[in-house]
Parts: C-alpha cells; sequence; structure tokens
C-alpha cells in the first residue's frame, strides 16, 4: 500500500510537469492549429535560464524572469517564423517549428555544456514527512505549480478582455476579426504564453537532478497526453498530463516485477503505448471535438 | 507558365484525363521537327517527355558512371551513403509528398530494415546474435524492404483513422518504442553500446565490401548504391505517375473528394505506407552495409528529421528533389567540415564551442525554416525557377 501511494504521488509529481507542458502545446494548438515541435527547445531554454539566473537572484525569483525572457523569445518566433506561413498547410508550419527546435537547442546545449547544470532549487531530493509518507517536496512543489498555472488560465480566460479575446479567435478567426479583435496579436500572445508556461515546466523538470543536454525528450512525453486529453482541450491536456505521470510512475515501479520481458527503463517509453492504445479506441482523444468533415 | 512542362508534378485524380486513350493512340506520331508538340497522352505522361531531359538524364547517368574513376575513395564513399539516403528520401516523399500523410516514423522503418538484413546476413554460428548467414545482397535486400512493408502494413490502420497531426504525433510515439525495442533485444541488436555488424554487400560471391583486384571497395559500393537507386527512382517515378500515384495525389489534395470520385481512401493510405515502409527498409538495410556496423541509438528522432529534411529541402513530391535533396544532406557534413578555413573562429574539435558539429546540427534546423519559408517547393523549386530564367532570357517573362 506504501508502495502505491509512492507511486501515485511521484505519478501526480511528474504529472503536473507535463500537464503544464501539454497546456503549453493546446495552447499554441488552440491559437493556431499547429503542434509546436519547438516545445522541448524552450523547455529547455528556460532550464536554463533559471539555472544561470538562480544564482544571483535566487530560485523564486529566477523562474518568473526566465519565463518572461523565453516568453519573448516565444513571441519573437512567431513574429519571424510562424506569421508569414499564415494561410499555409499546417503540416509545414508543424515542421517549421521542428526546425526552430533543432537550430534553438543547439545554441542552448551551448550554454549547459557538456555536464548536468542545477537549476538551484530549494528543495533537492530532501522528503517531508506526509500522512506517515515520506514524500519527496518537488513533487508537493511541482503539484502546487500547476494549481497556481492553471487557476491563473482559469481567470485569464474567463474574466479577462484578452482571454476573451483569445478564446474568440481559436473559436472563428474571421468572425472575431470583424468583432475587432486582433487575432494576429493573439496568437503572438498565445505564443508568448505557451513559450513563458514551457520555460516554467523546464525549471520544474530541472529540480532534484538538474538539466543536461538531453533533458528535452521529456518534453515530447507531453504529446501523448495532449493526444490522450484531445488536442484543442486545456483541462483535458491537464488530466493527459496526469495520467501519463501515474502511467509512467506505475510502470517505473512495477513492470521491473510483473512484466519483465519489456525491458529496462519501459516505464519512459509507456506514455507512447498509452497514446496508441487510446488512439486506437477513440481517435480524437479523450476528450478532443470531434471534427466534423464538411465539404 | 503554358509552355512549361512539369512532368514529376502528377496531375492530380480529378483534373487529369483520367481515361487512358487505346493503345494505337496513345502511342502517337510528333510530326517532324515539332518536339514540344504533344499529339497523345502518352507522349505528355512519358518518363523523358522532351529532348532536353533525354540528353540531360543521359549525360547525369554518364557522368555518374564515371565518377568512380575521378573521385576520391572518401568522397565516392559520401556519394554511395548520398545514393542510399536518396533511397530513403524517395519512401518518405511518397508517403508524405505524394499521399499526404505526415510520418516522422520514418527512423523506425529504417531500423527494421536495418536490423531484418543484419539477422538474415548474420553469422549463424554466433552465440551472442541470431543469424541466418545468407549474405546474398538481393535476399537481405528484400527482406529488410518487405519485413518494413509488412509492418507499413500493420501501421497502416491508425493512419487510416487519423489525420495530419495526430498522425505525425503517433508516428512519432513509433521512433520512441524502436528506440526502446532496439536498446533492449540484445540478440538481434547487439544491445547498447555494443552493436552488431551489418548485413555483407556480397553479390555473386564476391564482398563488395572489401578491395578486388580492379576496384576499391568504395568504387564497388559507390557502383551498386547508383545502380540500385536507378532503379529505385525509377520505380518511384513510375508509382508516382501511374494510378496509384494519382490516386495518392487526390487523397493529399481533399481526401473527401477523393472518396467521392471513388478513390478507396483506406486502401490507398495502407498502399502508401506499405510502399513507403518498403523504401525505408531497403534504406535502412543498405545504409549500415556501407560502414559495416550499427548501433541501436542510430535511429532515433533526428534521423526521421534529416529525412523530412531531405524532402523539404528537396522539393516536396519530387522523384528527382528527393534526389537531391538526400545528396545534399548527405554531403552537408563535409561541407561544414571545411568551414574552419574560411571561418577562423570556429573549431572542428567537438570539444571547443563554436564547433563545426554545432554548425551542421544548426543549419539542418535552419536550412528547413528557411526552406519553407522562402522556397516551398526545394531545390526543386530553384532549378524551375532557374530553367524559366533561361527559357524566357533575355526577356524576363
Amino acid at each position: 500500500m506504501r508502495d502505491v501511494l509512492l507511486t501515485v504521488v511521484r505519478g501526480l509529481g511528474f504529472g503536473s510537469v507535463y500537464a503544464l507542458l501539454a497546456v503549453s502545446f493546446v495552447i499554441i494548438y488552440k491559437s493556431s492549429k499547429v503542434v509546436s515541435f519547438a516545445q522541448p527547445a524552450l523547455m529547455l531554454a528556460g532550464a536554463v535560464a533559471v539555472s544561470y539566473l538562480s544564482g544571483p537572484v535566487g530560485f523564486f525569483l529566477a523562474v518568473p524572469l526566465a519565463a518572461i525572457a523565453i516568453a519573448m523569445l516565444g513571441w519573437g518566433l512567431e513574429r519571424t517564423t510562424i506569421r508569414p506561413m499564415i494561410g499555409r498547410p499546417v503540416f509545414v508550419v508543424a515542421i517549421i517549428t521542428l526546425g526552430l527546435d533543432i537550430a534553438i537547442r543547439v545554441v542552448v546545449n551551448v550554454f549547459i555544456g557538456p555536464d548536468v547544470r542545477n537549476v538551484g532549487d530549494p528543495w533537492g531530493l530532501s522528503t517531508v514527512d506526509l500522512f506517515g509518507l515520506p514524500v519527496q517536496e518537488r513533487y508537493i512543489a511541482m503539484a502546487v505549480v500547476l494549481l497556481v498555472v492553471g487557476a491563473g488560465l482559469f481567470a485569464f480566460f474567463r474574466y479577462s478582455r484578452y482571454g476573451l479575446a483569445m478564446r474568440a479567435s481559436s473559436l472563428d478567426q474571421e468572425t472575431a476579426l470583424v468583432q475587432g479583435v486582433p487575432v494576429g496579436n493573439m496568437t503572438a500572445l498565445a505564443w508568448a504564453m505557451a513559450a513563458g508556461i514551457a520555460a516554467v515546466a523546464g525549471a520544474f523538470v530541472g529540480t532534484g537532478g538538474g538539466v543536461d543536454q538531453s533533458t528535452w525528450v521529456i518534453a515530447l512525453k507531453a504529446l501523448p497526453a495532449i493526444i490522450i486529453g484531445g488536442l484543442d482541450s486545456i483541462g483535458g491536456a491537464v488530466v493527459g498530463g496526469l495520467l501519463v505521470g501515474l502511467v509512467e510512475s506505475f510502470f517505473a515501479t512495477y513492470q521491473g516485477e510483473y512484466l519483465p520481458f519489456l525491458g529496462q527503463n519501459f516505464s519512459l517509453v509507456s506514455p507512447y503505448v498509452l497514446l496508441l492504445v487510446v488512439l486506437l479506441v477513440r481517435p480524437y482523444g479523450l476528450f478532443g471535438t470531434r471534427e466534423v468533415e464538411r465539404v | 507558365m503554358t509552355a512549361v512542362r512539369e512532368p514529376s508534378k502528377s496531375p492530380s485524380g480529378s483534373t487529369a484525363p483520367a481515361q487512358t486513350p487505346a493503345p494505337a493512340e496513345a502511342k502517337g506520331r510528333r510530326p517532324l521537327g515539332r518536339p514540344m508538340l504533344y499529339t497523345a497522352y502518352g507522349q505528355d505522361m512519358a518518363l523523358l517527355n522532351t529532348g532536353a531531359k533525354k540528353v540531360a538524364v543521359g549525360a547525369l547517368l554518364v557522368v555518374a558512371l564515371l565518377l568512380p574513376f575521378l573521385l576520391e575513395d572518401d568522397l565516392l564513399r559520401l556519394l554511395a551513403t548520398g545514393c542510399v539516403l536518396a533511397i530513403g528520401a524517395i519512401g518518405l516523399n511518397l508517403v508524405t509528398g505524394y499521399a499526404g500523410q505526415v510520418s516522422l516514423g520514418h527512423a523506425f522503418f529504417l531500423g527494421i530494415g536495418a536490423y531484418t538484413a543484419a539477422v538474415v546476413s548474420g553469422d549463424p554460428d554466433d552465440d551472442r546474435l541470431y543469424g541466418l548467414g545468407i549474405t546474398f545482397l538481393p535476399v537481405w535486400l528484400l527482406a529488410g524492404g518487405l519485413v518494413a512493408a509488412l509492418v507499413g502494413l500493420v501501421v497502416a490502420p491508425l493512419a487510416s483513422r487519423l489525420r495530419g497531426l495526430y498522425l505525425a504525433i503517433v508516428t512519432l510515439g513509433l521512433v520512441f518504442l524502436g528506440t526502446h525495442v532496439w536498446n533492449e533485444w540484445d540478440a538481434v541488436t547487439g544491445g547498447v553500446g555494443v552493436g552488431r555488424p551489418a548485413a555483407d554487400p556480397v553479390l555473386f560471391g564476391v564482398d563488395l565490401s572489401r578491395r578486388t583486384e580492379s576496384f576499391s571497395a568504395d568504387q564497388q559500393l559507390y557502383l551498386l548504391m547508383f545502380v540500385l537507386l536507378c532503379v529505385f527512382a525509377l520505380l518511384g517515378r513510375n508509382i508516382a505517375r501511374s494510378a496509384i500515384g494519382r490516386s495518392f495525389a487526390a487523397v493529399r489534395d481533399r481526401d473527401i473528394a477523393a472518396e467521392v470520385t471513388g478513390v478507396d481512401v483506406r486502401k490507398v493510405k495502407r498502399r502508401a505506407f506499405v510502399i513507403s515502409g518498403f523504401y525505408a527498409g531497403c534504406a535502412g538495410a543498405l545504409l549500415y552495409s556501407i560502414t559495416g556496423y550499427l548501433d541501436p541509438s542510430s535511429f532515433g528522432l533526428l534521423v526521421s528529421v534529416q529525412f523530412v529534411a531531405m524532402v523539404l529541402i528537396g522539393g516536396v513530391s519530387t522523384i528527382s528533389g528527393s534526389i537531391m535533396g538526400a545528396f545534399f544532406i548527405a554531403l552537408l557534413p563535409r561541407l561544414t567540415r571545411e568551414l574552419p578555413e574560411y571561418l577562423p573562429f570556429l573549431s572542428s574539435s567537438a570539444t571547443q564551442t563554436p564547433n563545426v558539429f554545432q554548425v551542421e546540427t544548426l543549419l539542418y534546423g535552419l536550412l528547413i525554416v528557411a526552406f519553407l519559408l522562402l522556397e516551398p517547393r526545394g531545390l526543386f523549386g530553384l532549378w524551375i525557377r532557374i530553367r524559366n530564367y533561361w527559357k524566357a532570357w533575355p526577356f524576363s517573362y
């Protein structure tokens, strides 16, 4: 029982980070119908920015600063490379983000260097006693961040003018334009927000062990999460992210014992198995809107 | 543009004259001295439908066959790799360019082909690794291609259920699952960091990867890969310009319209994945027989991205574009190695920071972005521009 609970806690902890990443994918998808393969690079850039900033200003100030810096980067990317592609097939834009990802990661890797970089978080691997369970503090921090960012996004989309404008332009761009919504700016804002959220997620991916040049792969685990949740549902992204975290955590604990033939480290690819299973049953994810085909 | 014929762009299903003319009519006869006049559909759809093309292709073939006697061995090896990559790129272009099914899983199929071929040709007495000991090249080549095609058939139902980016992400998942299998299945792959010998290119008792009396190993490999590329390219062109290719284009352009006009969309997607899997499997089998060794980590996401880059840089839905793109990507490392001579701040050692390896990866990324932004038709599009300029010269239009 103790093992199960610890597995659940770890799953929810990492799941929160995947959920954040998944939300960043979904925000971009809703604004421009593109899956941004540049998120891994933005996440890594965020983590690295935090690792450089946390020395002088401390971790808690470094995270928002890095998020703002990476948000600016995301805004710049949208203006220079995504904007000119309006009206072109989404596949082409997705491949552009793939190219951006490769290019940005080369630059970020220079800043990482060959070793692991510590993000300077105050938690490390230390644990706190919670109902008799030794729970790692960083998992609690991850869950809290998801709650804070999630609540902030909910309030933003629900109550602010810009949130309303973004929802309008994702619903129907032309109608939104007619109503006076600057749709182009909303897309840029979506990219900035998504990049900022990815940067925050990156900072928390780095807690405990730090980041190195291969950390970017973690961001791709958000892809099963968004597919499971449905590409256009933020709530679905959160559920998908937590689900991916739980599945991965359970495979990490029990697969060696019960399914040893799947090989070591199967937990790392288990999200993709989950993805295949979900898509075979429900092609548009658990919460995604079914695409209506008009002729 | 009326006078310009773009042969590689197969006409989309709905607009093309769907009925092939009766055989006698299809041949058609051209009046003497009017080389550009088409009197029959068959002439228009011919492989080499203009005189200039016949001359150019003939000249290219002659040059390519003379190259082994003109170039150094290391360059020949690079060109041999380019030929194999071109086979893989044609496969990806058939499924992504012609049929419009975005696949990021090409590395997975490449791996299946490479390992199938390695197992078929492997040493049967080896205790550590599986091997059947059939080193005859056509056997392991076809085995690699067919097994990959079979896996393509298994994956295809996903493609017929999913569209666009959903498919891209699922195929990306395949690459990760594949990498896991390669890492863990020691009896086939040799395991991480150990690897296994790849398939031996043996043809009629001659091991082409060893030097013989008259040729060096690289000359033989280049000639072999070049001949195979010609075969696969011709096959690809014929697929593209036949009914299968037209049905691919119809599904790509508007799948609902294609379905209404009687194209079986599921069957077409299945076909596209099978054909692409076959090409990728063959390319994987051949690619590592050049170096003679393969490691489980060689089939990661970057390989898939490189193939996508080949297709996009070369030219989407053109066979000649795929070949140009593949050679471009194959020769890119060699070109960046030359850079430190001209840019002294670049280092050629991997441990210092602005180094050529970083520039190389950066260029993959930036070239994809730049080509998509500035010349979506890729190198093939650049060629069309140059050709049209000189056709109209000295006028600008």
